[in-house]
């Protein structure tokens, strides 16, 4: 702990210890997930600021460094400071930082710290206790390692993307970059787990973080199936199960359904409700009024009788918009959920009702944004998104003079010679 | 959506108990594929794959004696992960100031779709279908064609990556302050992290973004291109003019490299159409494998797009950093089943414990792990509880 061992914080789960964040875009989730959990995250950029601030979308569309919209929500709760950790004095002021750090944090290519002296070796020579994150495209070692990288790619070397899209064309990728996230949560978890391990046995280790891996983990289908040598293979909105296919999506009044007729324990009681509404609004169902859908899961029903199902199914739902789909669905016990945009999403009630969005502010825009908020409810402590991300720089002052002890002098000549 | 962050815990040294009935086992002990296609609750991979290195038992809750079976597991354990419809751990007595009475610094933590309030708090829904009520489909597939809805529960797979985070912050609390908590995670919640910018593209700008392909509104070149073989594909991206002079260098300087509508970023982003074709032209002659080593040798990112079997059989960097290990399981056989995707200096992963057959460990549990004598087993099973 990096101040009075032992001390503790009513306010803050992780307020005892602080991180240096060396990330870019790659790790950035993983010191905001700290930050917000109340740990003090101090972003260290290359003087000038880091180069995913040029990262569109911007604040009212205008390109600005301090106007990124993924630096902003992405760096949430974080200190910023500037320092060039390739010079001398560079090196020699992050060391003293390190000595009262509990966590680094850095995704620069393997061995690069190293390099420049500053790998987990070297660290924990400074401090024992320190727990360095590292989190890389593939890794710190293997044939891969210095493989160069982008979420597009990412996205594909983790198995993501082949099992999206359509079989006449490519394969898809999410189009908000998604990989480098789950190697910022899963970085996050890793680190902990590096925690705990310091409470039993009293000191640090380097944690590898690969982004390939943490992108394996969303693929689900992918492995077992190749695990009874089957490819699963992207299907557009077709889900394919045994010999049978059925819809995923399905068009309502104003956009789209993802509903399934699955049947089976699962699905079938809700299947049965369907219908029930289906009745209620006097549409003819027929002899559907009368399948036991519990017993009859997708796999033993006849493609025939699946594509009258989905007849009716579309039918009723044409004549319905999202919403009133959703509220139906609540009101008869069946599952189905609209394919919200963006606009649906961020009106989305529940949100609201849950006092998800935080409301930080950014005096200096003069404006107020609700960002998606803290994503957990403790009854012990109740942890907030706190404060917008850092400017450039914006702490140099408090952590060098204040608490570094540099004189203005000093900082002058750290600050000219490109050092902060 | 609940047993990927246990199984981490397992996979990473804890003692994890997964409790299921006879009558209403793991939902996900019938999801394809089967081993060998014979169906059977201790045969589906899908559930093998994320149930390692847990026990596994059967205790029906419904039984008058289920509840207090339960407590004393709860007095042994350090976390409680469920992920039941809102109320359904009240009904049994199971909510969190019971579990406290038993085990005052217990960590709960229910793992439910949207929270444990709120109006929608019980929508009867599944992953599968609910990551459309979050945007993922609506942000996935080309602008000329409907959204594409991901055949996974896509989200079920983000949050207990989030959920794994709780957990661990919730233990050091503990270890700092004695005291435990109750955790109430919404699945929409940590998942929307996932798609923070855009959202907050559309709070400040007013601008709701869709789906764009495989395009970046950035970056260009920026594809997925067919390569060689059946279904075969690479992924390219080029930062910027510095990296598509090394592109330009990889395809062995093309003719059209030099055309007034490819020479700046500008003009590539007008023209991508054509400049996608030209680049498929290229990549159609060669292996995905091929066109990927070729540009991270010229320093250009580029990767397979790999399916099941270039992961499980053909990576190379998979292979090196052993990220599947080999599980001997007793219906199964062997498996390759996913370790979590982190490597600490220290403390090593070692799994070896094979996922549970339904109520395989019950008695192992109620005997070695709860102390009840082999008589109280008898009787207690004789009555249904175990059932």
């Amino acid at each position: 702990m990096s101040q009075q061992q032992g001390q503790t914080s009513k306010e803050n789960m992780l307020a005892p210890y602080r991180v240096l964040d060396l990330t870019d875009d790659k790790g950035f989730l993983c010191g905001k997930l700290l930050a917000d959990l109340g740990a003090d995250v101090i972003k260290v950029e290359k003087p000038g600021g880091d180069k995913s601030r040029n990262t569109g979308p911007f604040y009212h569309n205008i390109p600005h460094p301090e106007k990124s919209l993924s630096w902003f929500a992405y760096n949430t709760g974080k200190r910023g400071i500037t320092l060039n950790i390739e010079s001398g004095d560079g090196q020699e002021i992050f060391r003293r930082l390190v000595e009262k750090a509990d966590f680094v944090i850095e995704s620069f290519p393997p061995g690069y710290m190293d390099g420049l002296g500053l790998g987990y070796s070297a660290l924990s020579e400074i401090n024992p206790r320190i727990i360095m994150t590292s989190i890389t495209p593939f890794g710190q070692d293997g044939p891969y390692k210095d493989y160069r990288t982008s979420d597009l790619v990412s996205s594909a070397m983790g198995g993501l993307i082949y099992i999206l899209g359509e079989p006449d064309r490519a394969p898809v990728r999410i189009s908000s970059p998604q990989a480098y996230l789950f190697g910022g949560v899963g970085g996050a978890g890793a680190s902990l787990v590096a925690l705990w391990y310091r409470h039993i046995a009293g000191e640090g280790q380097h944690v590898d973080v690969s982004i390939q891996e943490c992108v394996l983990w969303s693929t689900y289908y992918e492995i077992p199936y190749w695990g009874e040598r089957k490819l699963y293979k992207r299907a557009g909105n077709w889900a394919p199960r045994m010999e049978i296919v059925y819809r995923a999506l399905f068009p309502c009044r104003d956009g789209y359904i993802n509903y399934r007729a699955y049947g089976g324990a699962m699905f079938g009681p809700g299947q049965a409700n369907l219908v029930k509404a289906m009745d209620d609004e006097g549409m003819d169902v027929g002899n559907l009024k009368d399948v036991n859908w519990r017993e009859r899961g997708i796999e033993n029903t006849p493609q025939a009788d699946i594509d009258h199902f989905e007849g009716k199914v579309r039918q009723y739902f044409k004549q319905h918009t999202k919403a009133e789909l959703l509220e139906l669905s609540m009101k008869w016990n069946f599952m189905l959920s609209p394919v919200n945009t963006v606009k649906d999403v961020v009106a989305y009630s529940q949100l609201e009702e849950r006092g998800f969005w935080a409301e930080i502010e950014h005096p200096e825009l003069k404006d107020t944004i609700s960002y998606p908020g803290f994503y957990f409810k403790s009854s012990a402590v109740p942890q907030r998104v706190k404060k917008r991300a850092p400017l450039i720089g914006e702490n140099n002052e408090e952590i060098y003079a204040q608490e570094l002890g540099f004189s203005r002098q000093e900082l002058a000549i750290l600050k000219q010679n490109n050092v902060i | 959506m609940g047993p990927v962050t246990a199984k981490f815990l397992g996979d990473l040294g804890a003692r994890v108990v997964k409790v299921e009935t006879q009558r209403r086992p793991d939902e996900s002990r019938a999801f394809v594929p089967f081993r060998d296609g014979v169906s059977g609750f201790n045969r589906s991979l899908s559930f093998a794959h994320y149930n390692s290195s847990k026990y596994g038992i059967c205790l029906n809750l419904n039984h008058p004696k289920g509840p207090e079976i339960f407590k004393r597991l709860v007095a042994w354990s350090d976390i409680v992960i469920e992920t039941h419809r809102p109320g359904t751990m009240g009904r049994w007595g199971l909510q969190y100031e019971e579990l406290k009475k038993v085990k005052p610094d217990i960590i709960m933590v229910s793992h439910t779709m949207q929270g444990q309030t709120g109006s929608m708090a019980n929508q009867p829904v599944h992953g599968i279908l609910f990551q459309a009520q979050l945007g993922f489909p609506h942000l996935t597939g080309w602008q000329d064609r409907e959204p594409i809805v991901p055949p996974t529960p896509y989200s079920d797979f983000i949050a207990p990556f989030f959920v794994f985070v709780a957990i661990m912050a919730a233990l050091d609390y503990r270890q700092r302050t004695g005291e435990g908590q109750f955790i109430d995670i919404s699945q929409s919640e940590a998942s929307l992290h996932f798609l923070a910018p855009v959202l907050l593209d559309y709070i400040v700008n007013g601008h709701g973004q869709s789906r764009i392909g495989n395009r970046d509104s950035f970056l260009c070149p920026h594809g997925v291109y067919r390569c060689q073989g059946e279904d075969r594909w690479c992924a390219i991206s080029v930062v910027d003019d510095e990296e598509w002079k090394s592109f330009c260098r990889v395809l062995g300087y093309p003719k059209w490299k030099d055309d007034n509508r490819f020479a700046t970023i500008w003009q590539r982003k007008r023209n991508e159409d054509e400049l996608d074709k030209l680049i498929e032209e290229w990549t159609l002659n060669l292996t995905a494998e091929e066109v990927m080593k070729g540009m991270q040798a010229g320093g250009v990112a580029a990767g397979v797009v790999e399916n099941g079997e270039d992961l499980l059989d053909k990576d190379p960097q998979l292979k090196y950093r052993h990220h599947f290990r080999e599980l001997a399981h007793t219906e199964i056989g062997t498996y390759k089943c996913e370790v979590p995707p982190f490597r600490l200096s220290k403390t090593p992963i070692d799994i070896t414990m094979p996922p549970p057959c339904l109520g395989e460990h019950t008695e192992y549990v109620c005997t070695k792990i709860l102390g009840m004598s082999d008589d109280e087993f008898v009787k207690l099973s004789g009555e249904g509880v175990f059932g």
